[in-house]
């Protein structure tokens, strides 16, 4: 109880400091914008060819302008030594991990949640069509991107190109949940469902989300104070 | 009864040994000012004993357990080069947040009683970023203190602080002793560490050259310890 109470803690803060400055919100939902505005003016496709990019297109835009938010995630306990603080304190390091985690999804969603509607817009695209297992694959995803963001956003914290170390480091290790995402996403925008040989993907963003919590909440400790 | 008991310690930054061979041990209720120039390992020593450094060789026990080990951890109290306060929220809302993460019976009173004892309550809502730097280090001390911790670990606390937020320190440091609390602080204000401290400690190039009661010499002359000890 004590540790879920310490990881929401952790977690109301990291909102509400970034919804009293959206500083990385601002930057990731326009850097979102910026980049289906822009792609919608380079090139000119068939409503196919829109159907068959659509997933690989979205899940660019939110790993891109998801980084923004991750790399902020650590960073903002630099000022004031405050991560000194927290580590100090008797919370442990997976509430912590989970906590900043929680936040870092919330945000993620919400750059998501804008985004969708805009690319409906600009890509004359029925982005509705299958939303209840749409929602769950980028509940699933998102997670995917939060967790591997989160715990590589703790350990480049202390390193001075950490805005460039961190995208650096995370897209090659979520090249199997972004492969899934796309996929599915490409899928149910078109509005075919997911058929039983997709599944495999389903299992795969599963599958990436139990390892890589479990190992991020096991190791968060050690990368925390080395 | 030990609460601090540090045993043969190594502490490297790549090749350079930081900490060697250190050993010492701080009963409860004591006060230990541990002094020393620039680089000689102080802020080293305090970081591994809050917990937020490990050292490569050597045990360090913090009442009778483990430094990272969260019961430890809700005993002691960090002070360090930072205030550990976030700009964006407001001093109640910071203290409110520690209250929580040490996991305080009401952490809503305890921030009031402490932003009352620091001479912040009219500002409580205020975001620490609007606070001038004597304010901020008044919070940085009511967030140190606010759990009543068992041990204190104070690194540099007197530097750059303004005449109010010192006597304050000096205040909650007497209370806190008297509750049997114990305190190690590293410090280069002699003068303001001579009062409380009970023990003195001196690192010199990450060695502990001395460990031991406060001595008599040291009040009316500070420097001698460092004359005394081959860093004069």
């Amino acid at each position: 109880m004590l540790f879920l109470r310490q990881t929401a803690t952790i977690a109301l803060k990291d909102l509400r400091s970034e919804f009293r400055t959206k500083e990385s919100l601002n930057a990731a939902i326009s850097f979102a914008v910026v980049i289906l505005v822009l792609f919608s003016f380079a090139v000119d496709p068939t409503a196919d060819q829109i159907r068959e990019i659509s997933g690989g297109l979205l899940w660019l835009v939110f790993a891109f302008a998801g980084a923004l938010i991750l790399n902020r995630s650590f960073a903002r306990e630099l000022g004031n030594d405050c991560l000194d603080a927290l580590v100090a304190s008797p919370v442990p390091g997976a509430a912590l991990f989970l906590g900043k985690a929680s936040a870092n999804y919330v945000l993620l969603l919400i750059v998501e949640l804008v985004s969708l509607p805009i690319f409906g817009v600009l890509y004359n695209m029925r982005w509705t069509r299958q939303p209840l297992m749409l929602a769950a694959v980028l509940a699933l995803a998102t997670w995917a991107v939060t967790v591997i963001g989160t715990v590589f956003s703790a350990l480049t914290v202390n390193l001075r190109l950490r805005e460039l170390m961190l995208p650096t480091l995370i897209y090659p290790m979520m090249i199997p949940a972004l492969m899934a995402a796309m996929r599915l996403t490409t899928l149910l925008i078109a509005g075919e469902g997911i058929a039983a040989d997709d599944w495999i993907w389903v299992r795969l963003l599963i599958g990436f989300d139990v390892i890589f919590t479990s190992l991020a909440v096991t190791l968060v400790e050690v990368v925390l104070v080395g | 009864m030990n609460a601090v008991a540090v045993e043969d310690l190594w502490k490297y930054y790549g090749d350079f040994p930081a900490l060697r061979e250190i050993q010492f041990t701080v009963s409860s209720g004591q006060c230990l000012a541990l002094l020393g120039r620039n680089g000689a390992g102080k802020t080293t020593l305090l970081r591994i004993l809050a917990g937020l450094s490990r050292q490569q060789r050597g045990q360090v026990r913090i009442f009778g357990r483990d430094a990272r080990h969260p019961a430890t951890r809700a005993a002691i109290g960090v002070l360090g080069h930072g205030i550990g306060v976030y700009d964006e929220l407001s001093a109640i809302e910071n203290l409110r947040l520690f209250g929580r993460l040490y996991d305080l019976p009401n952490p809503e009173s305890a921030a009031k009683q402490w932003l009352e004892r620091t001479g912040l309550a009219g500002v409580a809502a205020s975001l620490v970023r609007e606070f001038s730097r004597g304010m901020r280090q008044r919070l940085a001390v009511a967030r140190a203190f606010l759990h009543q911790p068992s041990l204190l670990l104070l690194d540099e606390p007197f530097t750059s602080l303004d005449d109010r937020a010192v006597a304050l320190l000096q205040s909650v440091l007497q209370e806190a002793l008297q509750r049997g609390s114990t305190v190690i602080m590293s410090t280069h204000q002699l003068r303001e560490a001579m009062e409380p401290a009970t023990h003195v400690g001196l690192l010199n190039r990450g060695r502990l050259a001395f460990h031991g009661p406060r001595p008599e010499e040291m009040l009316g002359d500070p420097g001698w310890l460092y004359r005394a000890y081959g860093e004069g």
